[in-house]
């Protein structure tokens, strides 16, 4: 495994962010550092999907900071655009073009916002359907493929932008019990590639082996973070350990 | 369909000696003549429609984009202009554009452009209203992905969004386009040669507005039915794409 890097990669300092009457994220502060894998959990409603949405501009912090790659993110047309191409995403819900084939999907992005060209364009969503383990379904529209191999376009997609730094936001959640694995093991692959990654996800199988950090978040905090060891087997907040009873012991 | 056409005609020789079919008779030279004179037409009801679609779905869709925007100075020009457009009766707008606008703007302009401006612009108030509904459609999980692959608005509407947004409202676009093809009738008041006027033209000299108006009913249902079968192939081909 690579060595986790010590240069800050993500600074998140003090950000708040609300919903109307709804505080998402109360002065939520986290550093990522390069190559490191955090792993946020948390009972639904507790801001780890808003926090991880703020980092690539999805939603407007309002107070605070975020610094990602040594560029302030302060929603000026210059900072957004230049930190949207450090930054992948993959949803919850996949969301691929349905209009487009498989490789259409993975081409946009380098044909339009990186100005490959197309023949380029293709061969490098070619050697990312590989690795992804779905070359053959290149030429399919993505309602033919089932939901685990949608996903595993959607982690294609973003990685033929060629970030530094991928964000996912409950990749599995969405998906039947038997396609969860085939998911995890391509996450699994990436985070063994030195990729800093931050997954919102439940998945504790894979949270104990990949993760370099666990964050616990609720109503709009981080509530605890830590090694995944003492994170799983010693908590120390009475509210961590009441999530982890209700996700461990169903 | 063809038999409930038969059954029609039958119907209608059936009862009377009043028809007298003879003035459209292909086989007989002046009724010959006189249903190229009718089918002339069909040029003028084509091109006039076509043009202004065209220009009524650029300008719908100019329109539509300010009504999705967040600023609400940017919605209310979309609201004012839908408001306005959408209130002014087709043949008013013909008659002003014809003879009002010449005057205001000290410009002659042809019966035929006139015509096209007047149904354009009435018809992107209705088009403005298809696209922002069809673009409201697609959900946000596309412009967030859209955004994730650092496309810019542009390319985002170009290529994610509106092909999108068209398949949906297809069937929209194919109600106004044949709504399009009877409205364009109107513009025979001005004088444009389209089909309604060149039947209008022959009734004065043959007297025979029956059957010359038959005749002109059957022109735009044929026409129309051949529209219709039209947009459902391009439903068909453009959607067999998304379909599992």
């Amino acid at each position: 495994m690579p060595l986790s890097g010590t240069e800050i990669v993500i600074q998140i300092e003090s950000v708040s962010k609300r919903f109307g009457d709804f505080e998402a994220l109360k002065g939520v502060s986290l550093d990522v550092a390069s190559g490191e894998r955090v792993v946020v959990c948390g009972p639904s409603g507790s801001g780890k999907s808003t926090l991880i949405r703020c980092i690539n501009g999805l939603e407007r912090h309002e107070a605070g900071t975020i610094t990602v790659d040594g560029i302030t993110l302060d929603h000026s047309a210059d900072s957004l655009k230049a930190i949207k191409v450090k930054v992948g995403m993959v949803f919850q819900q996949f969301n691929l073009f349905p209009h487009l084939t498989v490789l259409e999907n993975l081409t946009l992005g380098p044909i339009r916002a990186r100005g490959m060209a197309k023949e380029d364009a293709d061969a490098l969503a070619m050697r990312y359907l590989e690795r992804v383990r779905i070359p053959e379904q290149a030429d399919k529209y993505p309602s033919k493929l089932s939901g685990g191999q949608q996903q595993r376009v959607a982690i294609a997609r973003s990685l033929c932008m060629e970030p530094s730094i991928m964000l996912f936001d409950e990749p599995t959640s969405a998906l039947d019990p038997e396609m969860i694995n085939e998911v995890l093991d391509v996450m699994t692959e990436l985070a063994t590639s030195g990729m800093t990654m931050i997954c919102v996800t439940h998945e504790t199988g894979f949270a104990r082996k990949v993760a370099d950090k666990m964050v616990f978040m609720d109503q709009g905090e981080i509530v605890e973070t830590g090694d995944p060891e003492t994170f799983f087997t010693n908590p120390e907040s009475q509210r961590c350990r009441d999530f982890l009873d209700k996700i461990l012991h169903h | 369909m063809r038999v409930a056409i038969l059954a029609l005609a039958l119907m209608l020789t059936g009862c009377s000696g009043e028809w007298g079919w003879y003035v459209v008779n292909p086989m007989t030279e002046s009724g010959a003549t006189n249903l190229k004179f009718l089918l002339s037409g069909l040029y003028y009801t084509i091109l006039l429609s076509v043009t202004a679609i065209a220009i009524s779905i650029v300008v719908g869709l100019v329109i539509a984009l300010p009504g999705l925007a967040r600023n609400p100075y940017m919605r209310s020009i979309n609201r004012v202009y839908v408001e306005l457009v959408r209130a002014v009766p087709i043949l008013v707008l013909i008659l002003w554009v014809y003879y009002g606008m010449p005057q205001l703007a000290g410009l002659s302009i042809s019966v035929f452009w006139a015509g096209v401006i007047a149904l354009a612009l009435s018809d992107s108030a209705f088009e403005a209203e298809i696209f922002r509904a069809g673009i409201q459609s697609v959900a946000k999980g596309q412009y967030e992905a859209a955004h994730s692959i650092s496309l810019n608005y542009t390319d985002t509407m170009r290529f994610v969004i509106l092909p999108q947004a068209i398949r949906r409202v297809l069937p929209a676009l194919g109600n106004q386009l044949v709504y399009m093809l009877k409205m364009s009738s109107l513009v025979s008041v001005i004088g444009m040669q389209e089909l309604t006027r060149k039947a209008n033209e022959l009734v004065v000299t043959e007297y025979r507005p029956l059957e010359v108006y038959t005749i002109l009913v059957l022109e735009y249902l044929v026409l129309i039915l051949v529209v219709s079968a039209g947009v459902r192939w391009l439903e068909r081909r453009m959607q067999a794409d998304e379909r599992a």
